[in-house]
This record gives C-alpha cells, structure tokens and sequence, in this order.
C-alpha cells in the first residue's frame, strides 16, 4: 500500500482541485534539480496532446490523441502493468476458463462510474453489445469478432439480425460469462484493450452527447472538452483501482506540431511531453538532462516484401530475402540518421512485450556484406537486380529509406531506390489492394504487449494487417497451436517458434524498434512511459512551488 | 456607385458557384480513402467501413455527392467531419483566432510599412532610404519557417519576454505579437517599398509643385496631397493581403501553435476532409471577394478621378 497517505491527500483535495483543473498548472517558475522534491496533490499538469478525432467512446478511438484520454477516464477487466506489461486484474476479481473458449468473469464490487451508478456485469455486456454493433460505427467493433454472435450485430453485409451477441450472458451483478467462438488463450490480454471498458446506462440514453462528454469509471472524471484547444481531466476520488492518481488532474494540450510542444516544454509551459520532435532529437538530452527519457516502446519498423507480385512469387528466393536483411547496417542508422531514436532490431517482436525473445533473427539481422552477396547468388539473385521502396513521404521515412537503399547498394551492388508516394493514404491504399510491386515500409504497434499480436495479426494467412501476402502453413499450424493453449504463458512460448518461421521465410525485413524519446519540465517528477509510449499518468507528481 | 456596387455583387455568383464547385471535385479527387484512413495504420474492417461511409454519404456517385452538398449548402448545412462535428462549428472556432491574428498582422504592415515608405521615399537616395532597401531584400528573401524559429528561440527561449506558443486554453493578446510580426514581416517589406516608390514618384508631379507653390503648409502637403494618392497600388496590395491573411498562415499557425484557419485547413486536408476542407474555402471565397470590392470602391475615395458609374 505504497502511496496511500497521498492517496488520501488526493481524495481530501478533489474538490479545491476541481477549481485548480481550470486554471492549468503552466507559469512555474520553479527550478533546481528533479530529485524528490516535495509534492503537490492538488497540483494538475499538461500533457502534449492532439485533438481527438472522434467522439470519445471507448470503442472508438484509435488514434492517440482521443485513445489516451479514454485510457485515463475508462478502466477495463484487466490492464497491463506499466512496469513489465504483465496482465494485472482492475474491475474483474477473478477470469476464470478451462478451455480457452468458455470464460466466467466475477467482477469485484465498490467500482462506481464517474456519475455514481454502479459498475455491475451489465455495464460491461452491454457496452459490448453497443460497440459491436455495426450500425452504432465504432472504429474498434471488429475487437469483438471474437465472441459468439459477433456476426448477428455485425454481419459483413446487411443489416444486423440482433442487438445482442448470444455470447455473452449476464449471471448477476457481479458475474458474467463469455464464449468465443474458437478457444483464443490470449483472449485475457485483448480484455484490457480500452473498447472493453464497461459504460453506464445513461451512455445510452444519447451516445453522441454522451460522447462530447463521457462518463466512465477510470482515475480521472471527465471536466471539460475545448475543441482543437485541451481536454481537461480531474482525479476520481472513489476511484477503486490499483493505481490511484498521485496528482489532481491533467491538461491535454492541442499541439498542432511537435516542435512547438518541445519549446513550451523548454521553457516550463508544459510539462509531460508525447515525443521529441525529430528537429530538436540531436539536443534533447543536454536540454533537458535528467529530465530526459529514452526507453523502449512496443513497435517495430519493417520492410516488407510484395510476396504477391510476380517477381517475389518464386518460392525460393527467401536466401534472397535474408542476404537484403543483411545488407543492411542497422547500428549505424539508428546512430546517425535517426538521432538514436530508434534500436536495431533482431526479431520480430518488440522488447516488453510478453513473449518477447531477444535475437530470432539471428545472423539474419546482423550486417554482413560478404555474407549478404553470397545469399543473393545462392538465391539466385534479385529479379532484375533492383529493388524500390515503398513509402509515404509525409511521415518523414525519406532519410532512413535512402539510407537503407543505400546500405544494400554498397553491400551488394543491387540497384535500390526508395519509392515515395505523396502521403499515408495514397501509400495505404496501395499496401491495402495489394498492389506493390517490390518492397514497402511496414509497421506495427502492439494492440496488446503479448508477442501473438505481433506474429498472428501480422503474418497469419489472411490476417488483416498482413500486408506482404505471406501465407505459410507452417507458421498458421504453429499459430493456431498457440492459440490452443490454455495459458497465456504457454501461447507465448508457443509463438516464439512460429516466430522462427519467419526467420527462414523472411516475409519482412525487421528494422529497428520504436523509442519513447520524450521528457518533462521542471514542474513535474516521478515521469515514467509504459511500453505504450504513454505516460503513466497516474503516477505523475507535481511539485510543490 | 450603388449600380456598380449591386452588379459586382451580382457577379459574385457565378465566381462564387466555380470555385466551390471546383473546390468540391478537387478534395474529392484527393488520392486516398478518407474513411479507411479513420484506422490509421490498420485495416478497416469492411463491413464497418462500408457503414461509415454510408453514414457519411460517402457511398454513392461524385456527381450525386456534389447535388447532396450543393442542396445542404443554400440551407446553410456545411456538411460534418469525419469525426461527426459540424463544420460549421469548426469553421466558428477557428474563424475569430485567425482574424484576431490577421488583423494584428495586418496593423503592423500598414502602419509601420507605410510610416517607413514615406519617410524613405521623402528621403530618397539618403541613409535611410538606401537601408530600408537594403533590409526589406533581406526580409523578402528569409523564408517565414526560418525568422519564426529565430523569433521564437530569441524572444522567448533565451529572453524569455512572451510564451513560445500561443496558449490556445488562455490565449492573452501578448501571445500573439510574435506571430503576427512574423506573418506581417514580408507584407511589411512590399508595403514599404511600394509606399516608397509611389511617394518618390509623386514628389515630382505637377500638383505637387502647385500645392507648394500655394504656400500650404508641409504636414498638408504630405498628408492630403502627397500620401493620399500615393496610397493606391498600396491599397491594392493590402486588399489582396487582407484576404491572404484570413486564409490563415499554415506555416506561421503551425510554428506557434495557432489554432485557427491555416491548421484546421492543413489537417483537414491531411485527412481528406473534403467537406471541411470545402467549407473553409467557401467562407475565404467570400471574404476574397468582399475584400477586392472593398478594394475597388475604396480608390474612388483616395482618387476622385476615379468614378464608379
């Protein structure tokens, strides 16, 4: 019970802080160094933020700037741990499954929604049943897919037969059971994804007003919503979770563009900064010095191959594919032209997440041009002895493409040239219709921090995200032995070896994972960033001045 | 003049109806699904892509999209985002920061622009003259993104005087000198120059010699005589400004973090908002128009020669 003096201090202070959310927490002009100073648990902080672009419902945000402020106002069955990714119980007391298809779930009582209602097993079915609901246009329905009845609410075509899915089933206030229709064993790990989140009844009474000011029953309650300027939110003070706020509240602040952000930071006028824009990357850590943060985040940057297109068809070019990966030199790029704001990467899965193994990759992603031309010839040599790359120019990829093409070209004599097509939708819909002759910038950001959302979602036959077209029944059998499994212990050892699969098959050229490179002013401490890239902002301590 | 006044107004029909109707196929011709981009780097789901765009009545035929705007647009519905705002409403935040922003800047470029054209141009070939010319080159030839950031880093890093960014929760007047300095700084410089030239010019015209010759006083001289009709192909330029102004500065607004026309333009157009995007223009479309009849009615004030029949 760490913290719990000051979580009294919290709720003692909530109403004085109500007061003090408005007046944000900029113009400190406080200094010295950042170690332990004495908190305020009515201060409030900024955070640098964007304008949401939907109406926040929880299953409908999946860009950043409304995802993070659904993340403080909504808490799920389950969260993930900041510190280590693990999976750790909020409003759920117990999930309980001998099959990895059938699950009972007992929620724990004296949670309350932000207007005072109860959170009981209704909240959560019939949030799930609404945000499922093809016609109630939740960005995020197709994460129920799982469940039985999914296709009743949300057929792929048509109007939905029913309003509820036959899965799920209210026992009692506090119980609930679910049956998916296929035993999915990290299923668990989906659950603390935000469209999870339970809602109160008066959600459906008007769900776009209800939008325009949510209720839920996170750590922070809802205040106030400037368009294009801040979302204000204010700690809860019956929050019932395990990480309750150490501050009074949060400023999202709308920042058109990340250079701005860092000068506001700079001179203390905001305080938690999202990331470090590229300009200011080279400078950061001498300005802001302990105040710095540079940490792993759970993504990955690849180059996939177009394993549909005529010249990657042939099924034997995949020594081709290992010598390209090896003609890469990793370390000095991230080094030079990325500012260090990148980690070579030697898997296929990002560091932090569960299942995570370090090096399946092997020689495959270390540098070595000797090595690399010998691949290629044994390979039979690149079809055309070109290749081009994919990519959108306005997301600023330009200088590591170059990069790349010109670290193969040196390696191995083959002719790369980047591809750049004007910006992230004209390069999408290519990438999407399958449509991509050659090679294409790839990513992907965990869902979840389990190592199956990185290998299934990506390279299973069909799978959404799949953008090279790979399809091997080897990887798919593993796979879906995996997700047979009965614990999320033993899914994850599972996908480490379909996860060796790639490395023969090499569907994409792992590059390097994704840094939070980021920092917070003088007016704030305790700043840490789970595997998100988000702050944990519960745990923010503002200074007392 | 009031017959001039209805037929210009009248004309502004039909310029008005091309540009919105060009406006309305040129962001929807803009490459990219602008539904499918609500995922982001993920896949749509098809079936709850094909609902959206239902919704957003982006499933049928261009031309029957253009009827459905056109229709909605004369009973003053500007359409929504793809976020379910109305543009109107966002049209309405961003209109009364820009024209704060605008007319600062505005402010700045006449008065200081013409202050400085007169007494260069009433003191041609001297000192004064020969530098103004020498740092409205320069100022023309600084590009916006490069002066905002010297800006930014002198006045409010290192000197610390005002906040780097405009704070848009409380936004002061103070905050937003330094943007409008730099977004009036290059109108400035042709302000200046032209106020220069044209009063150089005058100096030698034949009223001129009369007015002097009539033994009026000097302040008259300069003020009603020599000014006054040295300000015509100034007005014109800062007609045409004004209207540029309101636009918005994309490039200014993205730097001190404004949030007004020029950003709501950029990420709508970033996100292939075509019915914002389309709403903003026809709002600036009126305001260009209002400005340059502003324009051509205020020279029939300056020069009574000039009439409107």
């Amino acid at each position: 019970m760490r913290g719990a003096s000051q979580a009294k201090w919290v709720v003692a202070a909530v109403a004085v802080a109500l007061a003090a959310t408005a007046c944000g927490s900029n113009g400190g002009s406080s200094s010295g160094s950042n170690g332990g100073g004495a908190v305020n648990a009515q201060g409030t902080f900024s955070y640098q933020s964007t304008e949401p672009q939907n109406p926040l419902q929880p299953a409908n945000a999946m860009e950043v700037g409304g995802g993070r402020i659904i993340k403080t106002l909504f808490k799920g069955l389950v969260d993930y741990d900041p510190t280590n990714g693990e999976l750790r119980n909020q409003v759920a007391d117990k999930i309980e499954t001998t099959d990895a298809q059938n699950y009972t779930v007992t929620l724990k009582s004296g949670w309350t929604f932000h207007d005072g209602t109860p959170v009981t097993a209704k909240s959560f079915v019939d949030a799930w049943n609404w945000s499922a609901n093809v016609k109630n246009n939740q960005i995020n329905s197709d994460w129920f897919s799982d469940i039985q009845g999914y296709t009743d609410v949300h057929p792929d075509e048509g109007d939905p037969k029913a309003t509820t899915m036959s899965g799920l089933k209210v026992v009692d206030d506090t119980h609930f059971t679910i049956a998916l229709n296929g035993p999915v064993s990290y299923f668990e790990y989906k659950l603390g994804y935000t469209a999870f989140s339970p809602l109160p009844e008066v959600f459906f009474t008007d769900p776009a007003k209800y939008g325009q000011s949510p209720i839920g029953n996170g750590p922070y309650k809802f205040v106030s919503w400037e368009h294009n300027k801040a979302v204000t939110v204010a700690a809860y003070d019956k929050y019932a979770g395990v990480d309750k706020p150490k501050n009074a509240g949060i400023v999202f602040k709308n920042y058109s563009q990340a250079e701005g952000a860092y000068k506001d930071l700079v001179s203390d006028n905001l305080d938690v900064l999202d990331q470090v824009d590229p300009s200011d990357l080279a400078s950061y850590k001498s300005d802001l010095g302990d105040r710095a943060v540079d940490q792993a985040q759970g993504a990955i940057q690849s180059i996939s191959f177009s394993l549909y297109a005529d010249d990657w068809k042939p099924a034997n070019l995949s020594k081709v594919r290992q010598g390209l990966s090896m003609a890469i030199d990793r370390d000095t790029i991230t080094k030079t032209v990325l500012n260090g704001s990148r980690q070579p990467a030697n898997s296929w899965v990002a560091p932090g997440a569960m299942g995570y193994k370090d090096n399946t990759c092997g020689e495959y992603c270390t540098y070595n041009p000797e090595k690399a031309k010998q691949l290629i010839t044994e390979g039979g040599g690149v079809p055309g002895n070109k290749i081009t790359v994919l990519y959108n120019a306005d997301g600023g990829h330009k200088e590591w493409v170059d990069a790349v093409c010109n670290s193969i070209r040196q390696a191995t004599g083959v002719e790369c040239v980047g591809d750049p097509k004007p910006d992230f939708k004209s390069s999408r819909d290519l990438i999407k219709n399958k449509k991509v002759d050659g090679l294409m910038r790839t990513g992907w950001v965990q869902d979840y921090p389990l190592n199956a959302n990185f290998l299934r979602d990506v390279y299973g036959t069909g799978a959404a995200a799949n953008d090279a077209g790979y399809s091997s029944p080897e990887f798919d059998k593993l796979a879906a032995e995996a997700d047979k499994a009965t614990s999320v212990k033993d899914t994850a050892d599972l996908y480490q070896k379909a996860e060796e699969q790639l490395a023969k098959d090499m569907p994409a050229i792992p590059l390097w994972y994704y840094k939070t490179t980021a920092g917070y002013s003088n007016n704030v401490q305790n700043v840490k960033y789970d595997s998100f890239g988000d702050p944990v902002f519960t745990q923010v301590e503002v200074k007392q001045k | 003049m009031g017959r001039y006044v209805a037929r210009r107004l009248l004309q502004m029909i039909p310029v008005f109806l091309g540009t919105v109707t060009i406006i309305f196929f040129m962001t929807r011709m803009l490459p990219g699904d602008p539904a499918a981009a609500m995922w982001g780097d993920k896949a749509a789901d098809p079936a709850q892509l094909a609902a959206f765009k239902h919704q957003m009545g982006l499933d049928v035929s261009k031309w029957q999209q253009y009827l459905n705007y056109m229709g909605d647009l004369f009973t003053g519905d500007f359409g929504t985002t793809m976020g379910g705002r109305k543009v109107t409403d966002v049209i309405g935040e961003a209109f009364p920061v820009t024209i704060q922003l605008a007319l600062l800047a505005f402010a700045f470029e006449l008065v200081v622009g013409v202050a400085i054209g007169l007494f260069a141009g009433l003191r041609r070939g001297k000192a004064f003259d020969k530098s103004t010319l020498v740092l409205t080159l320069l100022l023309i030839s600084i590009p916006v993104p490069v002066l905002g950031f010297i800006f930014q880093n002198v006045f409010a890093i290192q000197l610390g005087w005002v906040k780097p960014t405009v704070q848009a929760q409380h936004m002061t007047f103070d905050q937003l000198i330094l943007p409008a300095v730099v977004l009036g700084s290059i109108s400035l410089a042709y302000v200046a120059r032209l106020t220069r030239t044209s009063i150089a010019e005058n100096l030698k015209a034949d009223y001129m010699r009369t007015a002097v010759a009539k033994g009026l006083p000097r302040r008259k001289v300069i003020g009603t005589h020599l000014l006054r009709n040295s300000m015509i192909p100034v007005v014109t330029f800062l007609g045409t400004d004004l209207g540029a102004l309101m636009g918005g500065a994309i490039v200014t607004e993205g730097i001190f973090n404004v949030q007004g026309v020029g950003n709501a333009l950029y990420h709508a157009i970033g996100r292939s908002e075509g019915a914002t995007v389309s709403g903003f223009v026809v709002v600036l479309v009126l305001v260009f128009l209002f400005a340059s009849l502003l324009v051509d009615l205020l020279y029939a004030v300056l020069d009574p020669r000039i009439r409107y029949a």
